[in-house]
Order: C-alpha cells, then structure tokens, then sequence
C-alpha cells in the first residue's frame, strides 16, 4: 500500500480542488454507467462525458499540485477523504437514468458558467483551461436537458422518477452556492468568480429546463452539505476505494 | 404460448423500438457526406445528438445528417446482374484518359 500525500490546503489550491475533484468525482460516477446504460448510444455518451470531465480534472489536478510538486495521480489517487474538495452533489450514487441526467444537467450548467468566467482569470493556465473546458460543458448542458424534458415530460413512470430525483438532488444544490473565504480570496485576486456569482444565472437556466420537463423544484430545505469543506457523505469512502485501488496496490502503475 | 400470441408480442415489441436512423457524416468542410451507419432514436434531435457521441468521437467530422432509415428505397438485390454489370466493360466511360490539373482535387 501507498501512504497517503499531504497537500498544503492554501485558499487557491482549494479553490482548484473543488473544480478539479468535482469534475474527476462525477467522472467516476459517470464511468460507472459504461456497459449500463439504457441504450447503447448513451453508454457511449456517458462514458464520452466522463472522459471529457476526467480530462478537465487532469488539467486541474495537476495544476493544483504543481506548486508543491504533486503530478495529477497522486492528486487523483492519493488523497485521504478530507482533502477532497468536490461538491457532496457528484458523490452521491449514480441512481437511475433520471437521477443521472439531472445531475449531469446541474453540473454542466455550473460548470458551463463558472468556464466562461474562468476563462479571464488572472491565471493563465486556468484561462486555458477554461477556454477549452466551456465547449465540453455546452455540449453536456444541452445533452443532459434535452432528456431531462424527455423524461419529466415522457410517460407517467419517467416523470415520477424524474420528479423522485428532483426532490432527493435539491437539497444539494445550496452547497454549490455557497460563499467561504476560499470564493472571496479568488474573487479578490482575480482567479476566479465565488461560485454565488453564478447561481442567478444558474437558477434561471435550470429553472427553464425543468420547467419544460414539468418537474417542481420541492421546498428549500435548511440541510447543507459540506463536500467543498472536505466534509463528505458515507458514499465517499466507498467511491475512492474503487477508484484508489489500483494506485495504492500498484504505487505508480501504468498502462 | 399460443402463436398469435407471440406473434402480437413481437410486433408490440418492434413498434416500441426507436426507429432506425441512417448516419451521414461530412469529414471536411467541402467534401460530401457519406453514410457511416445507423442507430436507433426516438426522433430526429436525438438522432443527430446520438451520431455526434457514436460517430465523431475521434475527430471524423464536421457535420452530420441522419435519414429515417424507413425513408431509404433501395435496389433490389435480384436486380444487380441486370443492373450494375453490365457497365463492367465500358472503360470508355471513365474519364481516365485526361489529366487534371492538380488544383482540381477530390474528383
């Protein structure tokens, strides 16, 4: 076994981890559908999604690590749980179809917006990145609410369990939203946007796509998630067990 | 089960089944499409979404078409003697007897 690395948490490496464990974590879960999907062309779909995130979470990652010597595996492989910064929202199972496609549709949406404004950070490289992650974003957005729509406003069993995953995906929303000093020291240097600065736009576009669905967003509830703080749900340890496995079995394996 | 019974299921079955699209992908800006398969879609967006993840993931095109495959009439296979061989000895047919200039590409 491979011991665990020990990251330096300063405000901006934490604010590259959020991005970047958020992309690679819904990549994972997303990669979990390949030989699963309802169809054969959303298994090759999905599984596109999740290298394209995988790919953005690369870029991150070892963006993230430069400074203190980590390259992207051991960011990706050898972490604790704590030091995990992605948003509770990608963490959680992948659930049923529905489940997945609203999901995917609140991601990309954030994710979409956040790039566009990335790209004129005061980082160069995460300019970069940006510039080239918003056209993947764009795509996933547009894939994730054309079957949305289709499944709120399909049949009455598709519409039931697409309702079913609004009601159990809202609560985490709000974790997406909010603002820690980690959002107002990229604001204040320019690397990037609080996240808040995106959810008026954010609320408008969801709220379109799900009101074409026929879906009703349930009550705003007070219950915060805590992932960006490193704080996950007991999905986690089990998800990076499967994804550390074979890093920490075989240290610096490759193929 | 009884044979008009499993006959029913098989067409409740084939009509629930997303119809077949036929895929047509351009791989430059000035060629034409050519046809690179099918897949199955519920509708015409949806088929253009799916030939965009099941057809250019490495970069095979810049433009896609999809045609209900119903919407295809063919030739019939009986017919190939008749129709196709007998071009086979016309060489004179092939304008293989001049030179192009090199601008002219893709003829």
């Amino acid at each position: 076994m491979t011991a665990s690395i020990q990251l330096q948490q300063d405000a901006a490496t934490q604010y590259l981890l959020r991005l970047g464990d958020t992309c690679l974590i819904l990549g994972q879960r997303l990669g979990e559908w390949t030989g699963h999907a309802p169809v054969l062309e959303e298994d090759i779909a999905l599984a596109n999604m999740a290298l394209d995130l995988i790919g953005q979470a690369r870029a991150l990652l070892s963006h993230a690590g430069t400074a203190q010597d980590f390259d992207e595996d051991q960011l990706a492989f050898l972490r604790d749980e704590r030091d995990y910064r992605n948003a509770t929202l990608v963490e959680l199972p992948r659930g049923d179809f529905a489940f997945t496609v609203q999901r995917n549709l609140f991601v990309a949406t954030l994710l979409k917006l956040l790039w566009q404004q990335l790209a004129t950070s005061t980082d160069a490289e995460l300019a970069a990145i940006a510039g080239k992650a918003v056209k993947e974003a764009r795509y996933h957005q547009q894939h994730a609410a054309d079957w949305v729509v289709r499944l709120g406003d399909g049949t009455a069993e598709s519409a039931r369990r697409s309702q079913a995953a609004l009601d159990q995906l809202w609560r985490y929303v709000p974790e997406l939203f909010d603002t820690d000093a980690v959002d107002d020291a990229a604001a204040a240097s320019g690397l990037g946007p609080r996240w808040a600065d995106v959810q008026a736009d954010w609320r408008v576009e969801v709220g379109e796509v799900l009101a074409e669905a026929g879906l009703q967003p349930p009550a705003d509830s007070p219950f915060r998630s805590t992932g960006k703080r490193g704080v996950h749900t007991e999905h986690m340890g089990h998800l990076l067990a499967t994804m550390q496995h074979l890093q920490r079995a075989f240290p610096g394996g490759a193929w | 089960m009884s044979d008009t019974q499993h006959a029913e299921d098989v067409a409740n079955q084939v009509a629930n089944e997303w119809p077949l699209w036929e895929v047509f992908l351009r791989t430059r800006a000035g060629l034409d499409h050519k046809h690179c398969g099918s897949l199955h879609a519920a509708d015409a967006a949806m088929a253009i979404q799916m030939a965009r993840d099941v057809y250019t993931r490495r970069q095979e095109g810049c433009s896609v078409w999809v045609v209900p495959s119903a919407q295809i009439t063919a030739s019939d296979p009986a017919d190939k003697a008749m129709y196709f061989d007998p071009a086979e000895d016309k060489v004179y047919r092939h304008p293989t007897f001049y030179t192009l200039p090199t601008e002219v590409d893709h003829m």
